[in-house]
């Protein structure tokens, strides 16, 4: 049965609304296949607006990964914006793919991935837009299995009757997989209909199917257990690791918007993982081991990246990228192969360390100077050892005035506020470093035209991290904290007038906190929230805190529980947490054992450079730290000369 | 302390091209800073050798004659570009109407004098419009139509980014008539097949505020409550100087070689 485009109805609503082409399609890179020439269907999607989720590179790696496949198809589809969304509901027009204006209900698979918690109530706009039941157990066999990745599905419980199943870990091999499964099952004639799917889906042990485990309860709030309710059904689920990213070169065709997007750069992961053992860091916990991408398949990537897409950036992302056995090799090499071209090279410089400032240098040869961000997290060497940030008072001043000195007129500094064991004092050692910070470097450059933005945010303990069992603080401790800092700051004007201050308050930060630590029984404040008008809770505009601790209070006592028993309760060892039962690979005794370890300020060192500490992952998902060097360079390239290149057709079509 | 001066310079201009182009089809919800984002990479993408722009932030060399608004589609916008290396511009148009996205279409490129010969502003004065009014009929067009030119002076508002500003439509307004309904430009929108559709034909003189075809639009429901009762679809056909016989002058005519290549217009 062929599936028809939803444009022309849709077009028409396209003159009333705001930035009509995010909803148009048309990008470098888009795929539209034949409806009926393939078996397997997808659609995926980052729940947030065009502008942020075109980018998102999980997306375009699924995307680019699924399309190679001669009988899938992909397309995406993203959150709109309410004045669509009015018109849409009016008018009786789907939520619809952006290449082929097709129905998302019509495909086989609906793949969406959460960077973050807050995008959960987009996601149910989206699913009903799409007249999709918002709760798994209502589907039939005429829906789409929705499926849940990203980092945030680490624990999915708070949206657990409202996806299908969730994927944890690297997905470029998980959706091959999948897409294997419902190939055959369809191929057999769909036997046993939905449940069977889900159920073949359940038995590979690295698919989570919420519905086949069953939650039970303590009398006082906390969970008793999670077990699985059928046969066959693994007691825990795995994450998946793609080694060898050598092997998977994603994106060769980056997406490339007409649309303004949030990044406009070909961006290049450079290694996944993360060893540094941040403590708050859930991204560095989670995709573990490293695996380096080698500098020549770096290379090739870039040149290939900026040919098809035509960016004039390139960002070398990664946990930390400076941290890249051969880093300072694959940023000369390529700020040579780039010199004079016009094309910027960037570096997301978060390690606090003088050897950033000396990349950025490198990068910024042929005059495109980047911002130089560091981020030492807390702001008193108590806090950080707290965290596991190493670094001192003294590396940090060298650093800044590094780049003081080196041209840099002005550096970001990001701090977080409401960390484990936290005083005031801690919060406002920051106004006492950022001052040190622009006094150094007048004195090193003898200028008084520098300046620093101070930015500081919330923290979230996040699951699978060593604050997993930590309380948060509340919103007006935090506001409070972040109030004094601001006076702190501006205590010295000759000094406070050369320092930003960027905030974050408190009460988003709790929310997100509600839901990154939250079980099943959140799920039902997530309808309530969307239901009274919720809509991309991401963006301080649309976010109300009224609305999430109205929903929260007129559901969680059913319970026994409440807001404030998801977010500033600290846990104890023997709580049952309501992501024990998914598997990140990281022991839980060690995770523990790293958390008592912070209390007491004791340094975890990075198992790249000393002994294995035990963590878990490697030896239970049979890994392994993938790192260089090579020992090879980046030849430089064949020079262009000027004869023009027309382009390979832009549109593939199936 | 820091260089605060770049090093080096950019290379000069040895080349001047001009381009005419179309957004058409969905590329007409194009915003012109779109356009420009897209094109920039285009010209990387197809390898051009543009010149750059000296300072600390280079900008391609690109400058652009009045553009569209964002929904409505052209087939006749331009622009001109510096080079830092001589191309053939049948190549050049050939190479970036390949790397843009289907449906922002590069229909010509012409070479220009490197010094004097005037500006593609100077070259433009009026545009031609096509105006698609699905669910009106062609007689109620026809009345609002009259009324419109009858009128002496007909008074809109918009909202601009100086906030809402009230002008005159009829002055700039040389003609607007109604055409035949077989000359319909492409698909009607689906579902209004059926229904009646009127089609006008309009040509606006360049003033400040520039009158856009949504002014002549709001013009009409001013005199005659016309009121689609769905988005009408609006195309520019021409833009150039007005001859005294109402006639087109195309803005690349006078740069392009005696022998016409590669033109094709819908005018």
């Amino acid at each position: 049965m062929s599936v028809t485009s939803v444009f022309p109805q849709l077009e028409r609503l396209l003159p009333r609304i705001s930035k009509p082409i995010q909803y148009v399609g048309g990008e470098l890179g888009a795929v539209i296949k034949d409806w009926d020439s393939v078996t397997v269907r997808w659609a995926l999607s980052y729940p947030d607006a065009y502008e942020v989720g075109l980018p998102n590179q999980g997306v375009q790696i699924l995307y680019e990964v699924l399309n190679e496949q001669p009988d899938v198809l992909a397309e995406r589809t993203y959150a709109v914006w309410p004045d669509l969304e009015a018109l849409m509901r009016a008018e009786g027009v789907p939520q619809f793919t952006v290449e082929a204006h097709r129905p998302v209900t019509a495909f086989d698979l609906f793949g969406i991935s959460f960077a973050t918690e807050l995008g959960y109530t987009n996601m149910l706009t989206m699913l009903d837009l799409a007249g999709i039941p918002l709760e798994s157990r209502d589907r039939d066999d005429r829906h789409p299995i929705v499926v849940a990745g990203g980092h945030a599905a680490f624990n999915p419980e708070p949206i657990a009757d409202f996806i299908d199943a969730a994927v944890l870990g690297d997905g470029e091999e998980a959706v091959l997989e999948i897409t294997a499964i419902v190939r055959e099952w369809k191929g057999e004639g769909s036997p046993g209909g939905r449940d069977e799917l889900l159920l073949r889906l359940a038995r590979t042990e690295s698919v989570y199917v919420p519905r086949f485990y069953d939650v039970d309860y303590l009398p006082d709030g906390r969970i008793q257990r999670v077990v699985p309710n059928r046969a066959d059904v693994p007691f825990r689920v795995h994450k998946r690791t793609t080694m060898d990213l050598d092997a998977w070169p994603y994106p060769k065709r980056p997406l490339v918007p007409l649309a303004e997007t949030v990044h406009e750069r070909y961006a290049v992961e450079i290694f996944r993982g993360c060893t540094r053992g941040c403590r708050f860091c859930q991204a560095g916990m989670i995709t573990r081991p490293v695996r380096e991408r080698s500098i020549t398949t770096v290379g090739q990537m870039v040149k290939e990246g900026l040919e098809f897409s035509g960016f004039h950036e390139v960002g070398l992302l990664s946990l930390s990228s400076a941290d890249h056995s051969e880093i300072g090799d694959m940023c000369s090499g390529l700020a040579q192969q780039y010199e004079g071209t016009n094309v910027s090279l960037s570096l997301p410089s978060t390690r606090v360390d003088a050897f950033n400032v000396t990349l950025a240098q490198e990068l910024a040869r042929n005059g495109r100077r980047t911002g130089l961000t560091f981020a030492p997290e807390g702001g008193s060497e108590r806090i950080r050892k707290v965290i596991n940030k190493m670094v001192t008072e003294e590396d940090l001043i060298r650093t800044v005035v590094t780049a003081y000195s080196n041209g840099w007129r002005a550096v970001k500094l990001y701090f977080m506020c409401g960390l484990p064991t936290e005083t005031d004092e801690d919060v406002l050692q920051i106004a006492k470093l950022a001052h040190e910070v622009i006094r150094a470097g007048r004195e090193a450059t003898g200028s008084r035209d520098i300046r620093c933005t101070v930015s500081i945010g919330g923290f979230v303990p996040k699951p699978h991290t060593p604050f997993q069992w930590a309380k948060m603080e509340t919103p007006e401790v935090i506001d409070h904290r972040l109030r004094a800092l601001k006076n702190a700051i501006n205590s010295d004007r000759n000094l406070g007038k050369a320092i930003g201050y960027r905030y974050h308050d408190g009460q988003p930060s709790l929310i997100e906190g509600l839901l990154s630590r939250g079980d099943r029984r959140v799920g039902a404040v997530i309808r309530r929230v969307w239901e009274q008008g919720g809509r991309f809770d991401g963006w301080s505009e649309h976010f109300s805190y009224q609305r999430w601790v109205d929903a929260a209070s007129a559901v969680l006592p059913g319970y026994g529980v409440d807001l404030d028993w998801f977010t500033v309760r600290e846990r104890d060892q023997n709580e049952v947490l309501p992501w024990d039962h998914l598997d990140s690979g990281l022991d839980k005794d060690w995770l523990w054992q790293d958390w008592q370890d912070s209390v007491t300020g004791f340094e975890q060192d990075d198992c790249r450079w000393t002994p294995c500490f035990d963590c878990g992952v490697c030896p239970s998902q049979d890994t392994e730290i993938q790192i260089g060097p090579t020992g090879k360079k980046l030849l430089p390239l064949t020079p262009v000369g000027s004869g023009l290149r027309v382009p390979q057709t832009v549109h593939q079509h199936g | 302390m820091a260089k605060r001066q770049p090093e080096g310079g950019q290379d000069p201009v040895v080349q001047r091209i001009r381009l005419r182009y179309a957004k058409r089809g969905p590329m007409r919800f194009t915003s012109h800073r779109d356009f420009a984002r897209a094109f920039e990479r285009a010209l990387l993408r197809a390898n051009v050798p543009i010149a750059y722009s000296q300072g600390f932030t280079p900008h391609p060399k690109v400058s652009y004659a009045s553009a569209a608004p964002t929904g409505v589609a052209s087939e006749a916008e331009y622009l001109e570009i510096g080079l830092r290396a001589v191309v053939d511009p049948d190549d050049l148009r050939a190479a970036l109407d390949a790397a843009l996205s289907p449906g922002l279409d590069v229909i010509e490129a012409v070479q220009s004098p490197l010094n004097g010969g005037g500006s593609l502003a100077d070259r433009i004065d009026a545009s031609a419009w096509h105006l698609e009014l699905p669910g009106i009929t062609p007689a109620s067009a026809e009345a609002a139509v009259r009324a419109f030119l009858a009128a002496g002076e007909v008074l809109v508002e918009r909202l601009t980014k100086q906030g809402k500003r009230v002008f005159d439509t009829r002055a700039a307004v040389v003609r607007l008539e109604l055409l035949e309904a077989s000359s319909a430009l492409g698909d009607v929108p689906s579902g209004v097949a059926e229904a009646p559709c009127a089609i006008l034909d309009l040509v606006v003189r360049q003033g400040t505020p520039t009158v856009r075809p949504d002014d002549v639009l709001s013009g009409l429901r001013v005199v005659a409550d016309l009121e689609p009762p769905v988005p009408p679809r609006a195309t520019r056909l021409a833009q150039g100087v007005l001859t005294a016989q109402g006639e087109f002058v195309d803005p690349l005519a006078a740069d392009r070689p005696a022998a016409v290549v590669g033109a094709s217009s819908l005018v």
